[in-house]
């Protein structure tokens, strides 16, 4: 396993604000994971070994929570909102109208590793639904002909400049923090 | 259509958050007084503080309802444990929203809350565990942090004062548990998230790290601030009693203009937020149902009367557009105000989808360790998407309701309860739907689909 020295920096940063290193391990494996994409059994145990604890301690972890991954999603991966309030606002055509245009079933990643799609649990902009994430960007009110919209921009690769699909991070009235940062775009494969 | 009548919002938490000249940055902040009441904090005693929170009797935002004076007076403080913190923003209820919007365009009023309450319950340390989605908050609230810890706000020895209080950012990762505060204390710990078993041991006394820990929600500790600002007395002058202060309301669902909008309790009812303030139902619809406190709270049925008698002994008999939006209303009405998601659903509506895309949600989020909530959300999944997918069985209906009534009381965690009254309710409510789709039957093609 092979991690950038900024990767290892923030890591470094990141143990010692816990009164207990342990508390450190999910903020160190979301560090690892938007650099490599997922978390395999050999960064388990890198993991456990800066942090004293078990290779088990961290796998557990990777097994339950529905954000960790033992393997990448695609360079781009969209997440459609599933629950009520968005469902009731036409999700499910949304995430149908995803996976035609962008070839892929929700739940799993393309074959040339392009395009994935997963289909979520309550993203918590439900006034504004259906939502949208692209990588790390929400898109509100994502219906099914917005959404065919959408991908075809995402296809030509336009959809960072659009005007006509603002995400919520960049509509807010304050320069974001830093360009939204790819998560599992830097998959190594 | 708004009409002139309709209640005006009263925004104290959401004050600056849509201000097209108001950013999320420092200068923003204090140009409109940040910090100020941070400031005078200091000059106060711990107690005094506290003392002024329970005046102002300002009642969790995060779902219970559980006033925040009195949380805190729970405090063990004579172990001599360090007293941890935590802002509880894993925001995962559906149908809520409002966290998301403090904490990406006002974040610093939520830091200064924090730090008031953290000096009032003399915390050693303070956390924001923010769900994972929020990958921008999280990013927000780190360079907000950064902002405030240069100008003494936060950090070592805070505007000189002898109170030193470190804030640290904590990222979930997309499991719904971590709402509920013990496991959200588990996943702290770096651990499964798994709700621990409680009473009798409440975090006030054993928390993070087996110390006492204060878990709050991001809406209520905002508020902390505001009644400083206004002193208690004051403060419970907003609102009702019992119900004090504003609320922001999620509404989401079948209406024209769905949104969070912030009223004080009590101002308006049910049927003035979905008809005037949020525009009424789409053309051509009728109001079916409303679920009024995110989607763990029981369904209120459009053609419900709800009967009964206030704590006062005066009686009331409302219909559905009747019930006063605060935290007593709702509960009267056999539901509860919870996280504030108001969840609208028009005549469009298939009842059994609506209950399918509900149990998936339960289905997908129950930490596993309670044997009744893992397997009977599984089974309240996997009957209702059969019955909506035309396999469905006679003896479904009363088949859920006796799956759900075997989780509620036998759980580690409120999730349970959280499972269980959806589908206790919709049967309860919608007994008819639910007998016609007991028989094979396809979806008819124009259909909304929800599972
Ligand atoms: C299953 C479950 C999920 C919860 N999710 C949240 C949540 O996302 N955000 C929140 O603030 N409280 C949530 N709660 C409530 C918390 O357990 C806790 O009561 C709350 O954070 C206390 O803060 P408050 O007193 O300020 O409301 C949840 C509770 C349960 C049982
Ligand atoms: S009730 Fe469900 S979510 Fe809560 S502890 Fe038990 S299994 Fe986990
Ligand atoms: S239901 Fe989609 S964001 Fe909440």
């Amino acid at each position: 396993m092979e991690l950038t020295k900024e990767t290892l920096q923030e890591i470094d940063e990141v143990v010692p604000r816990y009164p207990d290193k342990r508390s450190a391990v999910l903020m160190v494996i979301h560090l690892i994971q938007d650099e490599l994409g997922a978390i395999s059994d050999e960064t388990c145990e890198w993991i456990a070994e800066k942090l004293d604890i078990e290779p088990i301690n961290v796998k557990e972890l990777i097994t339950f929570y529905p954000m960790l991954r033992e393997t990448p999603w695609g360079k781009t991966h969209v997440r459609v909102c599933r629950t009520l309030p968005c469902a009731l606002r036409g999700s499910y055509a949304t995430c149908q109208k995803l996976e035609k245009k962008l070839g892929v079933k929700e739940g799993h990643v393309r074959e040339d590793g392009e395009y994935s799609i997963e289909f979520m649990e309550c993203l918590a902009d439900c006034g504004e639904g259906p939502v949208v994430m692209v990588d790390e960007e929400t898109y509100e009110n994502i219906d099914e002909k917005e959404a065919g919209k959408l991908a075809d921009l995402l296809l030509m690769g336009k959809l960072d400049d659009s005007a006509e699909f603002v995400s919520y991070e960049k509509g807010l009235l304050s320069e974001t923090v830093t360009k939204a940062k790819k998560s599992s775009s830097k998959a190594k494969k | 259509m708004i009409t002139k009548n309709s209640p005006k919002e009263h925004r104290i938490i959401l004050k600056y958050a849509d201000d097209p000249n108001y950013s999320n940055r420092l200068g923003c902040y204090l140009r409109e007084g940040g910090y100020e009441m941070l400031r005078k904090a200091l000059k106060m005693k711990p107690e005094e503080i506290g003392e002024e929170v329970l005046k102002s009797g300002v009642r969790g935002r995060g779902g219970a309802g559980f006033p925040a004076g009195m949380k805190w007076k729970f405090l063990d403080r004579k172990s001599g444990k360090p007293i941890y913190l935590i802002c509880n923003a894993d925001e995962s209820e559906p149908g809520t929203f409002k966290d998301r919007q403090i904490m990406h365009k006002d974040p610093h009023q939520l830091i200064e809350g924090m730090m008031i309450a953290a000096y009032a319950i003399q915390a050693k340390q303070a956390f924001i565990y923010i769900r994972a989605e929020f990958f921008e908050g999280a990013r927000i609230l780190e360079r907000a942090i950064a902002e405030a810890k240069e100008k003494g706000f936060c950090g070592e020895k805070i505007l000189g004062s002898d109170y030193s209080c470190d804030l640290v950012v904590h990222r979930g990762a997309g499991a719904y548990i971590c709402g509920e505060e013990t496991g959200l204390i588990e996943s702290l710990e770096g651990k499964r998230p798994n709700p621990r078993i409680k009473p009798p041991f409440f975090p006030a006394v054993l928390g993070l790290y087996q110390c006492p820990t204060i878990v709050n929600n991001v809406e209520t500790l905002c508020n902390v601030k505001h009644v400083l600002e206004m002193g208690g007395d004051e403060f419970a002058k907003i609102g009702k009693p019992n119900n004090t202060g504003t609320r922001i309301w999620c509404v989401s669902g079948q209406v024209k203009k769905p949104g969070y909008y912030e009223f004080e309790c009590g101002a308006l009812t049910l049927g003035e937020m979905i008809f005037d303030v949020c525009g009424g139902l789409l053309p051509g619809r009728s109001l079916k149902a409303v679920i009024p406190g995110g989607s763990s709270a029981k369904i209120l049925r459009a053609d419900e009367r709800f009967v009964g008698k206030h704590k006062d002994g005066t009686d009331f008999d409302w219909g559905i557009e009747d019930i006063p939006l605060d935290f007593d209303g709702p509960m009267a009405a056999g539901s509860m105000s919870g996280s504030g998601g108001i969840i609208v659903m028009d005549d469009t509506v298939d009842i059994v989808e609506a209950m399918a895309n509900v149990n998936a949600f339960y289905a997908h989020e129950s930490c596993g360790q309670c044997t009744p909530c893992r397997e009977g959300c599984l089974w309240m999944k996997k009957i209702t998407k059969r019955m909506c997918d035309g396999d469905a069985r006679e003896e479904d209906p009363d088949m859920l309701l006796s799956i759900a009534n075997q989780i509620e009381g036998r759980t580690i965690c409120a999730f349970g309860e959280a499972a269980a009254w959806p589908t206790q309710s919709f049967i309860a409510k919608f007994r008819d739907e639910f007998v016609k789709k007991a028989k094979p039957s396809k979806r008819s093609k124009n259909s909304l689909q929800l599972i």
